[in-house]
């Protein structure tokens, strides 16, 4: 490693350093990659469109599409950093949209906890989740069974809730007993967790309008007009209209959330442990990190952030859709990888996802606004998709 | 190779190397990190070219390319990290990148019978080429490694530090096997820090400092402490200091530990402050899981562990709140994230206390690990660098660093010297004797300190009690005066 030094035994920490000039400018290059390439990007599109593209209508366009994919990339960020992986996203966005319009169309309920209802669910997807990355599959699945059976199943028999909850409760407790006497500490890869339930989560999705309903469909309008609509609209009128012209509510939560992250990841233990277990889970498990259960808390909050994601696709379409947000997990992880995050773990910042979800979506902006066919459109992305982790190699090649 | 000149940008890595090796012999290369034994090996191996200087191969000029160019002049080498495909099988393996074909289809027929023969040569006729690799133990693999070598018909084979994960069994078969490629006229450049094994096995030997020879000589005539003194540049009368400690109260007890993987079977010690206590012991008898399950990284299967005289129910955090620290013997893999930083790493196990509110600021761990950068002390750029930056003897400095944050009162230390240069061993010794002594004045209290080790010298020279590990049992204690070499060597074999 440092060929030419010499150990001296124990003159000073900082004596006789080799090169320090080179080294930092190579960690100054790593951090700021991602903004070059933004300022790269932006000038690129600036060059071909003009005006077209640099006036305020357009850039503010550009900063409320990006909320969706966004905020979802933040809780993919510290997924990835703590070695883990999300590909049922879109899936979780999709179905988050349906559930919270389902219960604005289907009861009488106040917004708001139709939102916190929806949240919920996407944060019962990530514990879920979590559970069968670290070991309770098991568990898991009885639960599931269970709760199947006394949703779905058994009323469908015609059998009244006040039978099938307990039936439910009571299956799922025998299956777990069964589940803790044979598969014990089944530990499965996150990738392919999440590949099974990014079809599991999907076809919930469908599945919530057929509860209650004759007509089911992948689509469901919530059938009232509440706060929600707002949310990602420019407010021309009314208070606050200074910022919310330019800012919508959305936008404004996507900074607040980022912020909250950030902050969350540098200054926590929590925040500290992610890196440490994405960096090492041997070293992590040794120094009495509790990795299960700091793992569970990372993807139930990861995906819940996903599930914020839901009710803003919900106010952009005016109502939940099933069918919608199919290969969002690709431009999340995206985001995230450009913004400096290593797949294998350790590594990533908020910062760097805010900015990668900001390159996606200058370049998906700037390409429509040129006219480019959708097609053209999909193969850019793919190959930044492409570049992305190419110059990810590079740098953490370099860094050391 | 002569007057051998290599600089990186402004680092001179050689400064001017003499080596000479006769042909079947088997000759020692020996230097701290540092001293530049890898960037010597690189040059002769092809990967880089020398700036001045010539080596020349049974007289006649030799300058390679390329590591295949190397090779194909007769040179092989065996570096430390094995590089072989896990995936792949023992014949596949050993013609990786020369497989013989017909057009695009492998010659099967050929390279098993060819790998057969190889793997004869060095003693392992029992081994079907078909086995893939990776589930072969790490001596086995190495092994593989040098038929590879022989396929090439080498005739300078370079071992680096080919023994430091082997058990001393697998180790008499390498040096079987060695004194055999010795006979066939192959010469050996061995690379190694385990001094004793230098005397066991080479002939001569070259001691490397800061890029240039400043010694050479005939391994059986010169004492141990020569080698040492020319690899340091100093004298080293007091490798192991030991200066007076002054025994406490029981600070760890285990009662008949047993562990849920099968060992240890039956272990019982007692460590008290301001004292070191040895474990010594082959590889596999049980040492690593003995420490593993006293903290409770291991499921334990009987047996109880008492801290300071309350019972304790191991689990890492728990050992952490509790004052005992654990110190890996896997540096790279379990001891250490060299992804993250060095206050990272050191605080890791005790984030409390580092900012207002239970947050934890980069600030005031940076703050927290200086003290022990300047104590240990660490050599390094700052506390923000990642641990990846550092060389092995200061990775180690900061993974004991962590067991200073945590205000430990017993240290663990499983193999706290294993893979690290002189330098950087005798930094470490002293430390142990510190912290075993206390050290009013650098504010450290004396602690107990459990330290498990496979070099007998060590063992002998920093602790003042031994116990030996035999298949899971771990011996009675005796104090370091009233043992010696053979007497551990002895129990730890069980014919004690």
């Amino acid at each position: 490693m440092s060929e030419g030094g010499v150990d001296s035994g124990g003159t000073g920490p900082t004596a006789k350093a080799p090169d320090l000039s080179g080294a930092t400018l190579k960690q100054a290059l790593i951090k700021l990659g991602p903004l070059i390439g933004l300022v790269f990007v932006w000038l690129l599109f600036w060059s071909q469109l003009g005006d077209r593209f640099a006036n305020t209508a357009a850039q503010t366009e550009i900063l409320r599409q990006a909320t969706i994919i966004g905020i979802a990339a933040l809780g993919a960020t510290i997924i990835i950093i703590a070695g883990g992986i999300d590909l049922s996203v879109g899936s979780t966005i999709a179905m988050v949209s349906m559930v919270v319009a389902k219960l604005l169309r289907d009861t009488q309920m106040d917004p708001t906890l139709a939102v916190i209802l929806g949240l919920l669910a996407a944060a019962v997807c990530g514990f879920a989740i979590g559970s069968m990355v670290v070991g309770h599959v098991g568990r898991v699945v009885a639960v599931a069974v269970g709760l199947l059976a006394a949703l779905v199943w058994l009323p469908q028999q015609g059998m009244a809730m006040g039978f099938t909850i307990p039936i439910g409760i009571a299956i799922a407790a025998g299956l777990w007993l069964l589940a803790g006497l044979t598969i014990r500490d089944l530990k499965l890869a996150p990738f392919i967790v999440t590949l099974g339930m990014m079809g599991i989560i999907r076809g919930l999705a469908k599945m919530v309008n057929i509860y209650g309903n004759d007509q089911p469909s992948t689509q469901v309008s919530p059938g009232r007009e509440t706060w929600i609509d707002q949310i990602n609209a420019f407010q021309t009128d009314g208070p606050f209209s200074f910022i919310l012209a330019y800012f919508p509510i959305s936008v404004l939560l996507f900074v607040g959330l980022s912020v909250a992250m950030a902050l969350m990841l540098r200054f926590t233990k929590f925040g500290r442990h992610i890196y440490a277990i994405g960096s090492n889970e041997e070293t992590a498990r040794l120094c009495g990190v509790n990795i299960a259960r700091t793992k569970i808390l990372i993807y139930t909050l990861g995906i819940a952030l996903a599930g914020v994601s839901g009710v803003i696709l919900m106010a952009k379409i005016g109502q939940g859709n099933a069918t919608e947000a199919v290969g969002y997990e690709l431009a999340v992880i995206a985001a995230v990888v450009i913004g400096g995050a290593s797949l294998s773990g350790g590594a990533g910042s908020i910062l760097g996802t805010v900015i990668g979800a900001l390159i996606m979506q200058v370049v998906i902006f700037g390409c429509g606004k040129m006219q480019m066919d959708s097609y053209i459109q999909e193969i850019i992305t793919g190959a930044i998709i492409v570049a992305a982790v190419a110059l990810d190699q590079l740098r953490h090649r370099r860094a050391t | 190779m002569r007057g051998v000149k290599k600089a990186f940008g402004p680092t001179i890595a050689l400064g001017g190397v003499d080596l000479e090796v006769a042909p079947g012999e088997v000759h020692a290369l020996i230097g701290e990190n540092g001293a530049g034994k890898s960037t010597l090996m690189k040059a002769l191996a092809g990967a880089h070219a020398p700036d001045t200087g010539e080596m020349l191969l049974d007289g006649e000029a030799y300058a390679p390319y390329s590591p295949a160019a190397g090779r194909d002049a007769g040179v092989a080498m065996i570096y430390q990290e094995l590089s072989l495909a896990p995936e792949l099988t023992v014949a596949e393996n050993i013609f990786l990148g020369i497989e013989p074909s017909v057009g695009p289809f492998l010659k099967l027929g050929e390279m098993r019978r060819r790998s057969k023969e190889a793997l004869a040569q060095i003693g392992m006729d029992d081994l079907d080429p078909a086995t893939v690799v990776g589930t072969l133990s790490n001596a086995q693999q190495q092994l593989v490694e040098i038929a590879r070598a022989l396929i090439f018909d080498c005739r300078l084979l370079v071992l680096d530090e080919p023994t430091s994960s082997l058990t001393a069994k697998d180790i008499e078969k390498l040096f079987r096997l060695i004194r055999t490629l010795k006979a066939r006229g192959i010469s050996i450049i061995y690379i190694s820090h385990f001094l004793e094994e230098i005397d066991a096995i080479t002939d001569r030997f070259t001691v490397l400092r800061d890029g240039q020879t400043v010694g050479r000589g005939v391994t059986a005539e010169t004492p141990t402490d020569r080698i040492i003194a020319m690899m340091v540049g100093r004298d080293v009368k007091d490798l192991y200091p030991r200066g007076p400690r002054k025994v406490g109260d029981v600070v760890l007890e285990v009662t008949d530990l047993a562990g849920k993987g099968g060992l240890p079977e039956r272990s019982s010690l007692m460590l008290r402050r301001g004292e070191v206590l040895g474990i010594a012991g082959l590889m596999g008898a049980g040492r690593t899981e003995m420490a593993r399950c006293i903290f409770g990284l291991d499921a334990v299967k009987a047996g109880t562990v008492k801290v300071g005289g309350n019972l304790f129910a191991p689990r890492p955090d728990r050992g952490w709140q509790r004052g005992v620290g654990y110190l890996s013997e896997d540096r790279k893999n379990e001891g250490l994230a060299v992804g993250l930083s060095i206050a990272d790493n050191t605080t890791l196990a005790k984030l409390g206390g580092l900012g207002p509110a239970g947050l934890v600021t980069p600030g005031n761990q940076a703050r927290a690990c200086r003290p022990w950068i300047e104590k240990i002390p660490i050599k390094c750029f700052s506390a923000h660098a990642p641990v990846s930056s550092l060389s092995g003897g200061n990775q180690q400095k900061v993974a004991i660093a962590r067991l200073l944050h945590a205000d430990c009162d017993v240290l663990i230390l499983d193999e706290p010297t294993r893979g690290i240069d002189v330098g950087s061993k005798a930094q470490i010794y002293k430390l142990i004797d510190e912290l075993a002594r206390g050290n009013a004045e650098k504010g450290i209290a004396p602690k107990a300190v459990l330290m498990i080790s496979s070099y007998l010298p060590e063992l002998l020279g920093a602790c003042d009690r031994i116990q030996v590990m035999c298949r899971g049992a771990l011996g009675p204690s005796r104090k370091t005066e009233e043992t010696d070499k053979h007497q551990i060597m002895l129990e730890a074999t069980g014919a004690a």
